[in-house]
């Protein structure tokens, strides 16, 4: 892939504004559109981008299949471990309002949290996913 | 749009029927905008657009690119087509008009989450307080349904069994 240089300098100058945007629709999802899936796959896609262009083994050295499978199952048991907490708390699964003192802020607290859940399996189904499909080989 | 559906339907090159199919989701996306459905447009850019184009490419390039010619007549699956499209166009006849105020959809629980969202969880994006708290249980199943997809993936198609079969390569 050493041939495309416009589409190689184009991909490192879009690559942090990317993930910069995905972060940001997964914090300020509360805010404005988005959250954490939209995040999610926004992030995933910045990562492909830079695994199409530069290649799979690439995009490998910085996030290695462990982390990618680790951060899967991590969304799902931080929503449920969310759920988890609340019912320790005393109130109802996943019934933010207990996790603070005041529950609006608890209400907050755990809206954020989830949403961090969803976007981190998100972005890692959708990585892993890629992955798996480049390099199938028949 | 709906010159797109004809084009992905009439051209046989896979190539430039996952381009069209992007195409589509664009328009789709830029529809919910109109509609005033952010969310959704913001979602159907990312995956129909984006996302999924990719994975048709990444498939495309360990199958073939020109569509097989059908072996079998095209009459009977036509016919379901028709049918199902009737169906359901004949079940939309009974919905609400477009902005209806009396529709039911807007009397049931819509209003309750509308005034109370905002004083209960301190988020301004009704959406994602709906998505979240209000809907948290439904939230939790998509996200198994997304996990139990990637699982599935590394299953059928995982790096795990081609080490297997490489060890029996090794020991054939």
């Amino acid at each position: 892939m050493n041939d495309y240089l416009v589409l190689r300098v184009v991909t490192k100058l879009l690559m942090p504004f990317i993930l910069l945007f995905a972060l940001y629709v997964q914090f300020h999802g509360d805010f404005g559109p988005g959250g954490g899936f939209q995040a999610g796959v926004i992030f995933a896609s910045g990562f492909i981008l830079y695994a199409l262009i530069f290649g799979v083994e690439n995009a490998e050295s910085i996030l290695p299949d462990g982390i990618l499978r680790s951060g899967m199952a991590g969304g799902v048991l931080l929503y449920a471990g969310v759920g988890i907490v609340s019912l320790l708390m005393g109130g109802n699964f996943l019934d933010y309002s207990v996790l603070q003192h005041d529950p609006v802020h608890g209400q907050h607290l755990g809206i954020s949290v989830i949403e961090f859940g969803v976007g981190t399996t998100v972005a890692c189904v959708m990585i892993t996913v890629f992955y798996t499909f480049a390099r199938w080989k028949g | 749009m709906a010159v797109t559906v004809v084009a992905i339907v009439r051209v046989r090159n896979l190539f430039a029927v996952a381009m069209l199919g992007g195409i589509y989701s664009l328009l789709a996306a830029s529809m919910f905008v109109a509609l005033d459905a952010v969310d959704v447009a913001f979602t159907e850019a990312a995956v129909g657009a984006g996302i999924s184009t990719v994975l048709f490419l990444g498939t495309l390039a360990v199958t073939s690119q020109q569509e097989k010619l059908p072996a079998h007549s095209q009459i009977i699956p036509l016919f379901v087509c028709a049918v199902t499209g009737a169906a359901l166009i004949y079940g939309s006849l009974d919905m609400a008009r477009f902005g209806d105020p009396k529709a039911p959809i807007h009397h049931h629980v819509a209003p309750l989450y509308l005034e109370e969202s905002q004083g209960a969880t301190s988020v301004p994006n009704v959406v994602t307080s709906v998505l979240a708290s209000y809907r948290g249980y439904d939230t939790l199943g998509e996200v198994t349904v997304i996990f139990t997809a990637g699982i599935g993936v590394i299953l059928l198609l995982g790096s795990w069994r081609r080490g297997r079969r490489k060890k029996e390569d090794e020991e054939a």
